[in-house]
Parts: C-alpha cells; sequence; structure tokens
C-alpha cells in the first residue's frame, strides 16, 4: 500500500519538514502566513496544529528582518527553515541570506556555522509579470558556501529536503509553484534521504545527453519522448543540486552519446548552465562531435503575455531543437 | 558644531527612561561596586585605549590591512554593557569592534593577530578588523554592513529564549546585546528587528552607541528626532532609555537595570547610548566636519579618566597602583604586537577550509583544495582540472 503511495509535491515538502520537526526540536519554520494561513501555497498546511505556534511562527512581510533573524538563531545553533514566499521576495534580503549566511562560517575562521533551509517557489510560468518571476539560481549560485538544492519531483522534494535540513550549511531549496499539485510516488519515512551532489538520471539514451534540472526536467522527458519517435535517443540527466554540481554524471554520460543540451530555466549569462556547460567542454573535449547547446529562458524580463511568458521560457519544442542541432538533425 | 553632540552635564538625562504603560517602573541600582570590580574596569578600558592606540600606529605601518576603526573615547560603552551582562548572554556589534571583543574576554593577542592577517588571530586571520568573532565568549562578530547585525542580534535572542522555553520547557535566562552606531539609525534592517522584537517578545537590547556622526554626517543631518531617540522605539512598543555613556558607573548602571529586566520579562530594550569617538571614522578620515572645541569638550570628560579619579577620591586605587596598571597594560599590548607580527600568515590551503562545514567532492563549487586539482596551493577557483576527478 504504502509503496505505491502517490501524493503532492507540496505534500512531499511539508512531510520532509513535520518529519524532520519530530525528530529534532532544533527544526522551527518561519515565513509569512506558514502558520494561521497553512502556507500561502498550503505546503505548512496543518503543521501549526501538530507543532504550535512556539514553532511555526507567521512572520510579517518582512524578508530581511526575518530572514537575518533565523539567520542568528542558526549561529546560536538552531535549525531555522525559513519559508520565502517567492525566492522573487528574497532580494529585498539579499543581505542577510548572501552576505551573512554562505559567509559566517569563514569569516569566524570555523567557530560560527549557519545551518539553515531557504525555501520557496521559484521561477516564471504564472503569469506574474517580471518582479515575482525570478530565477535565483543564476545569482545566486555564484556565491559559495552556500548548498543549492532544485527537486523536479515529489520523491525528490521530500529527500532532498530532509537533506537539506540535516545539513550544517546553508542551503538555498528552489521549488517551483507550478509544480505543487504535481504527483508522484514518495516513500514514507527516512529511507528518502537524498544526498547532495548526485545526478540522476531520468531516462537512459545513446544519442544526446540532456542535462537540466528542477522543471525543466519534465520539458526535456517531453522533448526526449518526441525525438525517439524520429529515432534520436536522448539520455535526461536531472542535476538535483547546483552547488555541489555532480558535474562527473554528465561527463560520463556524454564520453558515451558525444553531444550534450544544457537546459536551464535561468538567464543565460553566468548561469549554472553556462558552469556546467563549461565543465562538459573542459573535461569532454575530445569527445564531444559539437559544441554544448544550451537552452535558456529568454535574455528579458520576464513578460505578463501569456504567449510570450511561454515564449519567454525553456520548452520541449525549444530543447528538441537544440538536441537536433547539436545531433546534426536539424 | 552638532548641536546634538554635547557632553553629558544634565544628571536627568543620565537615566532617562520611556516605558509601556504595562511595564513596572525601573531605576538603576546606585550602590557602588568593590574595589577589585572597579579595578578591572580600569583596566580594561585602559587596555582597548592602548590596544587602539597601537593599533593606529600598526595602521600607520601596513601592518594592519583593510579598513579600521577604532574605539577610543568609547570604552565606558563596552565596559560598562558588558560588566552589566552574564557571561552566557550572547553579544554581537558592528564593525567597530575591537574594543567589545576585549571587553568580552578576547585575548589582546589573538585580536591584533587577527588584524594583522596571521593564524593565530580569533578568526585565522579570515574576518580582519571588522569581523571578531569569539565563539568561548559568546562573541557573535564583528559586522562590516551597517545595520546588518540587527535582525542577527534579534535571532541570537530569539534562539536563546527558544532553547529555554521551547527545547527545555522553562523560562527564559538569557538577553543578547546588539550594538549599532547611530547611523544604523537608518537602515530599513533595524527598523524590522525592532519591529519583530517588539511583536515577538525577543529579548534582546538594541545599544545605540550614539557618538554623534555615522561617518561624517552627524545625526541630525541623518536622523529624524535625533533629540529624542526614544521616540524610534516607542513606535515599535519597545521600551527605551537614554544611558551616559561616558561614565562607566552610569552606563553599568543604567544598562543593568536595562538587561535584568529584559531578562526577567523577556522584552526587547532601545538604548540611546550617548559617547563620542575621538578618533576619525576610520584611518582616513581628518575629521573636518567637526570643531576642535567640540572634540575638547568631549575629552574633558574622559571615560577613563573620570573612573581614575572617581577612584582615588574613595581611596579605591591609589595614584601609584593606578601608574603600575598602565605600565602592565603597555607591556601587554606591546606584547601583543610582537606576539602578532610573530605569528606566521595563514597558510594556503587556509583558503579552501571553513567554506562549508561538510566539504565534499569531486563536485565543482566543493571549495576541497584536493578536489579543485591544484592540490594545496590551488590559487584560485577554478574547474577540476583532471577529469579523472570526476570519473
Amino acid at each position: 500500500m504504502s509503496a505505491l503511495r502517490e501524493i503532492e509535491y507540496r505534500d512531499a515538502l511539508r512531510e520532509a519538514m513535520a518529519e524532520e520537526m519530530r525528530r529534532d526540536k532544533r527544526v522551527f519554520l518561519l515565513g509569512e502566513e506558514v502558520a494561521e494561513y497553512n502556507g500561502a501555497y498550503k505546503v505548512s498546511k496543518g503543521m501549526l496544529e501538530e507543532f504550535g505556534a512556539s514553532r511555526i511562527i507567521d512572520t510579517p512581510i518582512s524578508e530581511s528582518g526575518f530572514a537575518g533573524m533565523a539567520i542568528g538563531a542558526a549561529m546560536q545553533g538552531l535549525r531555522p527553515i525559513v519559508e520565502f514566499m517567492s525566492w522573487s521576495f528574497s532580494l529585498v534580503a539579499a543581505d542577510p541570506i548572501l552576505n551573512n549566511a554562505p559567509k559566517m562560517l569563514y569569516m569566524s575562521g570555523g567557530q560560527f556555522g549557519c545551518p539553515i533551509v531557504f525555501r520557496g517557489n521559484d521561477g516564471a510560468g504564472g503569469q506574474l509579470g517580471s518582479t515575482h518571476s525570478w530565477c535565483v539560481e543564476g545569482m545566486y549560485s555564484n556565491v559559495p558556501g552556500l548548498k543549492m538544492a532544485i527537486p523536479a519531483t515529489p520523491d525528490d522534494a521530500k529527500g532532498l529536503l530532509k537533506t537539506a535540513i540535516r545539513d550544517d550549511d546553508p542551503v538555498f531549496f528552489l521549488e517551483s509553484e507550478r509544480m505543487l499539485g504535481m504527483k508522484g510516488h514518495v516513500p514514507e519515512g527516512d529511507e528518502i534521504l537524498v544526498p547532495f551532489g548526485k545526478a540522476r538520471t531520468r531516462r537512459e539514451g545513446t544519442d544526446c545527453t540532456i542535462a537540466t534540472w528542477g522543471r525543466p526536467v519534465h520539458f526535456a522527458l517531453e522533448a526526449a519522448e518526441a525525438l525517439a519517435k524520429d529515432g534520436i535517443s536522448c539520455e535526461v540527466i536531472d542535476m538535483r543540486t547546483i552547488r555541489p554540481l555532480d558535474a562527473g554524471s554528465v561527463v560520463r554520460s556524454v564520453k558515451k552519446t558525444s553531444t550534450c543540451v544544457v537546459v536551464d530555466q535561468s538567464w543565460s549569462f553566468g548561469s549554472p548552465g553556462s558552469e556546467l556547460a563549461s565543465q562538459v567542454h573542459r573535461h569532454c573535449f575530445d569527445d564531444l562531435d559539437n559544441y554544448v547547446h544550451r537552452v535558456h529562458t529568454a535574455d528579458v524580463p520576464a513578460p505578463y503575455a501569456f504567449n510570450l511568458e511561454q515564449e519567454y521560457l525553456p520548452n520541449a519544442r525549444k530543447i528538441c531543437e537544440a538536441v537536433r542541432a547539436a545531433t546534426y538533425n536539424a | 558644531m552638532n548641536p546634538m553632540s554635547t557632553p553629558s552635564t544634565d544628571t536627568r538625562r543620565l537615566f532617562d527612561v520611556h516605558r509601556g504603560e504595562a511595564a513596572p517602573r525601573i531605576a538603576p541600582d546606585r550602590s557602588v561596586p568593590p574595589a577589585a570590580t572597579l579595578k578591572k574596569w580600569l583596566r580594561d578600558m585602559m587596555l582597548i585605549r592602548e590596544f587602539e592606540v597601537r593599533c593606529m600606529q600598526a595602521y600607520q605601518d601596513k601592518k594592519i590591512g583593510g579598513f579600521c576603526h577604532v574605539y577610543i573615547g568609547q570604552e565606558a560603552v563596552a565596559v560598562g554593557c558588558v560588566a552589566a551582562m552574564k557571561h552566557e548572554d550572547p553579544l554581537v556589534t558592528a564593525y567597530r569592534d575591537h574594543g567589545h571583543a576585549l571587553a568580552r574576554g578576547m585575548s589582546a593577542r589573538a585580536c591584533m593577530a587577527e588584524m594583522f592577517g596571521r593564524v593565530d588571530g580569533c578568526a585565522k586571520g579570515k574576518g580582519g578588523s571588522m569581523h571578531m568573532f569569539d565563539k568561548p565568549n559568546n562573541m557573535f562578530g564583528g559586522h562590516g554592513i551597517v545595520g546588518a547585525q540587527t535582525p542577527l542580534g534579534l535571532g541570537l535572542a530569539f534562539a536563546t529564549k527558544y532553547e529555554d522555553e521551547v527545547m527545555r520547557g522553562g523560562k527564559n535566562t538569557r538577553v543578547t546585546l546588539c550594538f549599532l552606531g547611530d547611523g544604523a539609525l537608518n537602515q530599513g534592517a533595524l527598523h524590522e528587528a525592532m519591529n519583530l522584537a517588539g511583536l515577538m517578545n525577543i529579548p534582546v537590547v538594541f545599544v545605540v552607541e550614539n557618538n554623534g556622526y555615522s561617518m561624517g554626517t552627524s545625526i541630525h543631518r541623518g536622523t529624524t528626532m535625533a533629540h529624542d531617540l526614544k521616540s524610534k522605539a516607542i513606535g515599535y512598543g519597545i521600551d527605551a532609555a537614554v544611558v551616559e555613556g561616558m561614565d562607566v558607573l552610569e552606563t553599568y548602571h543604567g544598562m543593568k537595570a536595562v538587561i535584568d529586566d529584559a531578562r526577567a520579562r523577556s522584552r526587547p530594550w532601545f538604548i540611546d547610548l550617548r559617547c563620542y569617538r575621538y578618533k576619525g571614522h576610520s584611518m582616513s578620515d581628518p575629521r573636518k566636519y567637526r570643531t576642535r572645541d567640540e572634540e575638547e569638550a568631549w575629552e574633558a570628560g574622559d571615560p577613563i579618566g573620570t573612573l581614575e579619579s572617581f577612584m582615588l577620591e574613595k581611596g579605591m586605587i591609589t595614584a601609584d597602583e593606578s601608574k603600575e596598571m598602565l605600565k602592565g597594560v603597555k607591556a601587554e599590548v606591546r606584547d601583543c604586537v610582537a606576539f602578532a607580527d610573530a605569528s606566521p600568515v595563514p597558510a594556503d590551503g587556509e583558503l579552501y577550509t571553513d567554506v562549508y562545514m561538510e566539504p565534499w567532492g569531486p563536485y565543482p563549487g566543493s571549495s576541497k583544495p584536493s578536489m579543485m586539482g591544484g592540490g594545496e596551493n590551488t590559487p584560485s577557483f577554478r574547474a577540476i582540472e583532471r577529469s579523472e576527478d570526476l570519473l
């Protein structure tokens, strides 16, 4: 029965938090509307009832204040989970989350770590316009000292979040509002503890490696399905974490396929996608039949209009085009 | 001349409190501590001053790099506040932090070596003048961005209260002192922190070391209601007091009353602590924005001289003892400079340590030098050099 259990991505996130909070009293959740409202996206539904207001903490709209507060609490030894309703709102907390959390250990010469998880919705796709559609992985993954996980499916959402909460370093955990309702099989309990830095092969193939993470994993699988009909066999690799970045799994795959497409929903300039492409070029220089092709979000602010937003984001069509170009099937 | 910047002559200003309606009245217990305690305070203040004088020299000699902000003139603040705290109470401050570190108990050697960028520094030379951390003494930095430490101080206080109340099921036992300069009054972070502190009953004391200037901008040029900073806190439902910062006894008495109340009621406080920095904002500040008259007026009420005179008058110390004390302090500071100078620079491999609690590899972003391919002397981040490491 439980082996076949299917739950939503948002339920998987809640299970991860609730299980870890039962396990460790140092863990608590804070953010806007997480308690009495049951979460702006119902991720924390019912948690106030179970854990009480001292551990499920509603904050006012003060990202800089409550993110900084949580960092101070982590320095003292607690393990806060900070929910940003959207990662777009984390920009007003840039100083604490980028200048304090990832640097505290270093600046203090190893005295004060910062075991904290920042989590929330990342990415466009809901016609929210430019200010609410950030893919922060492009900017934030540049900073050493933080770890970054971007789960694509409910089981990884749970397994990676549990690992994040147990991790002794600051973890930026990027979810997607577009995927919160997605259902999938998720095991109960600790058997699902996904280690950081281990990519997951979502589909095996022989002609082209598609490396991606987060929501675009599904676009890549859709593209692979379509390309298979034309006799192009794609291997789809879900990176799962950006820091650490398991470039080795991609390199191993490319040594087999000889072509590679990187799909990244952040902007192309100075992005995780450009870093991964650079790694593949470096380590597969003699194996590649073509340069690494990249599919990114368009290099413009996020538009509102539905059709424009669809064209703005990576999608299966663009991935198919990139794979055909990379494999000389254009 | 800064109209706000006049030394205290009005005794009514010494502990001017605003409380919420429901709060019990408090008054400082002004009984004089024993001579041994005052001797320690006097010595601590002398140590900070002598330390800072030697810092300025070392900076001129290019032994200290970066930015360096000295505490001369404000010694009574750190010493009086720390005396009113318990050891287990967290302390966090801004970048003018040497005084707090020394008052909290950091060795002069570790503090000076840190500024010299040496391995025996409190943070192995990775933090520098503005980032003094000392875990055994509950000193949580040293923070370089104006106001950034205020949400952190809030969080430290949240955590100690959470440990006491949620994890142990008891009553709050600790108070966090979060120091800031008057320049931080104009940062959003402080106002978010004060709102949260008032809202959530967090036992944090925001201590504004009001020396009248944020860099070269006098307080009335940068801050509304500069004549009554308590009004800033009143809007957040936080009790507030003006406390004298040039007389360590008065600083101690005022802060003790405040800290005891914050501990007992688990409530935040906001303190307008009136003081003066004798030197410039940093080493490169010629102080053109204020007059020599103003500086002399403050220097006339010097905190070290004030305590020394008081003790001499009360027979708590003799002139000879005081002279001996200063001699001892000078020797200690000479020693710490020599120690810092002799301390080795951090090994190149230190560049890659303390980035993560759990370094991993062989992945990019690991900060583990052996995994970066260049061995111990990898000069900077680069991609994994040996493909075999990946495979």
